[in-house]
């Protein structure tokens, strides 16, 4: 019986995730299981545009099924309060499909 | 067995891992198991790569570990063109799923690929039986 070999216990706490469709979303990762499914609570999704700042839409508590989820990363909050989201200008990010 | 193939099978000498740098007992059961993969990235935790997603972001870090779906978990990243992607300015660490990994650049100098072939065709064989 295999578990996950790679600890997602170190990233209990403020993450990034970037879903499959390529969008972002942060927020606090109160846990997960095997197949990555995660549960993420208050969380919001950081909308990047070319035209505009980040745009923030507040989710709330989430499950996201493990076949979307691409990368967690674990977010400095210090990094990431020095942010200037309002100036921050991206493409979105692609999907992981072609 | 007619229509096998004769394979040059080294009977004596290092196991197949071996060939991954790896020097563990169990190497030969790792292989067969189709594990050799997985086994070889074990081999490189500790060196810096970069990780090319299928959503074209290419992520630069210290490789901290790998399991055996091939998830990769990087330290100290650093994404190769922040401009155009800064999403993940404020991450330092990161979890990728080994589902949506297209490339991994290796050091050259990390990897005998001679070895590593040699050791990809006994896995096939073994594989094959």
């Amino acid at each position: 019986m295999f578990s996950l070999n790679i600890s997602l216990t170190v990233l209990l706490g403020t993450v990034a995730v970037i879903t499959s469709d390529g969008r972002m979303i942060v927020g606090t990762l109160k846990g997960f299981d095997q197949t990555i499914n995660l549960i993420l609570d208050e969380s919001h999704e950081r909308v990047f545009s070319s035209s505009q700042g980040v745009e923030q839409v507040v989710l709330g508590l989430y499950i996201v099924r493990g076949d979307n989820v691409a990368v967690i990363g674990e977010i400095d909050e210090e990094t990431d309060s020095a942010l200037d989201l309002g100036n921050i200008r991206a493409e979105p990010l692609n999907s992981v499909a072609h | 067995r007619a229509g096998t193939k004769s394979v040059p099978v080294r009977l004596r000498g290092p196991g197949p891992l071996a060939a991954a740098g790896l020097k563990l007992p169990h190497a030969a059961r790792a292989a067969a198991a189709g594990m050799l993969f997985y086994s070889f990235f074990k081999s490189l935790v500790g060196k810096d790569v970069v990780v090319e997603l299928k959503n074209d972001l290419s992520i630069c870090g210290t490789l901290h570990s790998v399991d055996q779906y091939l998830n990769i978990k990087l330290t100290d990243i650093s994404v190769t063109d922040p401009e155009k992607y800064p999403h993940m300015l404020s991450v330092k660490n990161c979890f990728i799923r080994g589902s949506v990994v297209r490339y991994v650049q290796l050091p050259a100098d990390e990897v005998d690929t001679q070895l590593l072939q040699d050791a990809a065709r006994k896995e096939a064989l073994q594989q094959k039986q």
